[in-house]
């Protein structure tokens, strides 16, 4: 019983939890950017919560359902219409055979996850259904999907009953200015004590290159580095480093101009020095940022670090209590 | 060599074993991440060794960071020797350089290179102090690599040349990264040569091809059925240089599934290695052309 696609949106993509233990090969975890989301659209459905759904990036696409199907539409404030007609976003639907699924203009954050009951059964490659397009893993053969498409649709019976709806106080989404809490660490010592207290007074803006591999900021000071001879094999720049695993929410500066926080599809390793990493528990939140959003980056220790994911894990309890 | 440990946020510890590359801090990197995959640690999920450091993800919901960074900070006290011999494997890879592909994208991006009146591999060769070409294919191409890290993108290996280090080649990445490199491009940046497994954007200089697949997600290819890498860190790398005849007919066997790269089982003594480097390269090269 599949889903038509009738018109792809923008860069609209299958992904689930994503592809964990291939990554010491290049291949990277993929999956949600905003794994939150997700998580909780397909809670309104009654699927599995790692199950495959898809992520509508600043547009959504157009969606024909052959069969009667609970969906729910989470993330960015992007509007959904069955049929012409606007519904609610965090909110259980009923969609019924022949409607058509399409959305109206992105009132703010980047995307949108979209779940149906059942899941959408693509198969898997290494374990997951998450679109990696530059590998050509999962989604539809490999790729993001496109006119014409027929999304395989898993069978469930859910209990989900429409209007289900995740309160708003538990909807999260960044703040403004959107505050990116950062554990400085990794090759922090390569910048001076000035260029790193700089880095996180000041306030920066998302730059156009933003997109599932990383986000790019601009607008603050470029950064000086602590004077060295560069290593053998580390390149001549001092922003250089010999080659090196990248972890995931990490930020590299090439050249020390502007911080590129690496996502779900960066590249897995190179030759750029990093300052530190995201928390994970903000990582989603950099899914939701538009280019030209303004963006603080908030020092903070590893206590605060596991202490903010265990408030993470608290509210997606709060939200399954709220919607069973 | 003391290794430097570091959080990478609160799931990732990074393990800096050396700034500079080595082959002595690339086997620390691989025996200290064979320990660490041996104790089988639980909340461990990401296992990657690479050049000269290694990076370990975990769940912090199921091990402390705090008690992860304990525990290898004490593998690492008792690894104190590290391990010098490795068992592993030699493969040729046919490169045919100076071919036309590469060429075409040689020249659609000389506004990004620093020496836009030369080609990228007559600029190797000239800053390495090579008359010619051909005498810098002979030394890109006579003397093993060691695979020292896979990643980048899917399947890329970053390779290190085995010789001493005066002897190494060593090139400038682009001036500014291109948008487009072929698949399988044969590149070079910094200390280390590289096969891009993928069509994509790429700062290094290009200085040919194989027709080798080396990554293939559909698992087509004949000898990628058991998984799609080809590569893993530890492989040791012979170029051979091949002309356009020899590369269409491998093409050919490749694309019908019939081509079989020339691998052989070795093992890397990296003290006689240092000891000898001649010799222990020739006799890695003999195992790989005993018939």
């Amino acid at each position: 019983m599949p889903v038509k696609v009738k018109n792809k949106g923008l860069a609209t993509s299958i992904q689930d939890m994503g592809r964990p233990g291939y990554f010491h090969l290049g291949i990277p975890i993929s999956g949600a950017m905003d794994r939150f989301s997700l998580r909780v659209a397909n809670m309104l459905v009654g699927n599995d919560e790692s199950a495959a759904g898809l992520e509508a990036v600043f547009m959504g696409p157009e969606l024909e359902f052959t069969e009667d199907a609970i969906i729910a539409v989470t993330g960015g404030e992007l509007p959904p219409k069955i049929d012409g007609e606007v519904k609610e976003t965090w909110t259980t639907m009923r969609i019924k055979a022949g409607q058509t699924l399409s959305f109206d203009y992105i009132r703010h954050g980047a995307r949108a996850y979209i779940a149906i009951a059942g899941g959408i059964d693509t198969p898997q490659s290494l374990g997951s259904r998450s679109t990696y397009a530059i590998g050509a893993l999962g989604g539809i053969d490999g790729r993001v999907i496109e006119n014409g498409d027929e999304l395989p649709i898993g069978s469930i019976s859910t209990n989900m009953s429409e209007g289900t709806s995740v309160p708003k106080v538990l909807r999260r989404g960044p703040g403004s200015p959107a505050e990116l809490r950062v554990l400085p660490g990794l090759y922090w010592h390569r910048i001076t004590h000035e260029a790193g207290e700089r880095f996180f007074q000041e306030t920066w803006k998302v730059a156009s290159e933003a997109d599932r591999m990383g986000y790019r900021f601009k607008g603050g000071s470029p950064l000086e580095f602590v004077e060295r001879k560069q290593p053998f094999s580390a390149g001549s720049d001092p922003s250089n480093i010999t080659d090196a695993p990248y972890a995931y929410g990490s930020i590299q500066v090439p050249g020390g101009t502007e911080p590129i926080v690496l996502h779900r599809d960066a590249v897995s390793g190179g030759g750029f020095f990093t300052l530190g990493t995201v928390i994970s528990a903000d990582m989603d939140l950099i899914g939701q940022l538009q280019p030209n959003i303004e963006t603080k980056f908030v020092k903070v220790n590893m206590q605060t670090a596991l202490s903010a994911r265990k408030e993470r894990a608290v509210m997606l309890d709060s939200i399954r209590q709220a919607v069973a | 060599m003391t290794s430097r440990y570091t959080f990478g946020g609160d799931e990732h510890i990074l393990v800096e074993i050396d700034e500079e590359m080595s082959l002595e801090a690339f086997f620390k990197s691989l025996s200290m991440t064979n320990a660490v995959r041996d104790a089988a640690i639980k909340g461990v999920t990401e296992i990657c060794p690479a050049n000269a450091s290694y990076q370990i993800k975990f769940d912090p919901d199921i091990i402390h960071p705090d008690d992860l960074m304990s525990e290898l900070k004490s593998m690492d006290k008792s690894d104190s020797q590290g391990e010098s011999k490795l068992n592993t494997r030699i493969i040729e890879v046919p490169v045919y350089y100076q071919d036309p592909w590469t060429h075409e994208t040689v020249m659609r991006f000389r506004e990004r290179h620093q020496d836009p009146d030369s080609t990228d591999i007559e600029y190797a060769a000239k800053i390495n102090g090579y008359e010619s070409v051909d005498d810098f294919i002979k030394a890109h191409s006579g003397s093993p690599w060691f695979v020292g890290m896979v990643g980048f993108v899917a399947g890329l290996p970053f390779l290190y040349q085995m010789v001493d280090r005066d002897r190494q080649i060593q090139v400038p990445k682009y001036l500014t990264p291109r948008t487009d490199t072929p698949k399988q491009t044969i590149g070079f940046g910094g200390s280390f040569s590289s096969i891009y497994s993928v069509r994509g954007a790429g700062g290094y200089q290009m200085f040919g091809i194989t027709p080798m697949t080396i990554y293939d997600s559909s698992q087509q290819t004949s000898y990628l059925k058991d998984f799609m890498v080809f590569f893993k860190p530890g492989d040791i790398v012979k170029w051979k240089p091949i002309n356009r005849e020899e590369y269409d007919q491998i093409l050919a066997k490749v694309e019908a599934g019939t081509y079989q790269p020339k691998i052989r089982e070795v093992t890397f003594d990296l003290e006689a290695f240092n000891q000898d480097i001649d010799a222990t390269n020739a006799k890695l090269l003999e195992t790989l052309n005993a018939s």
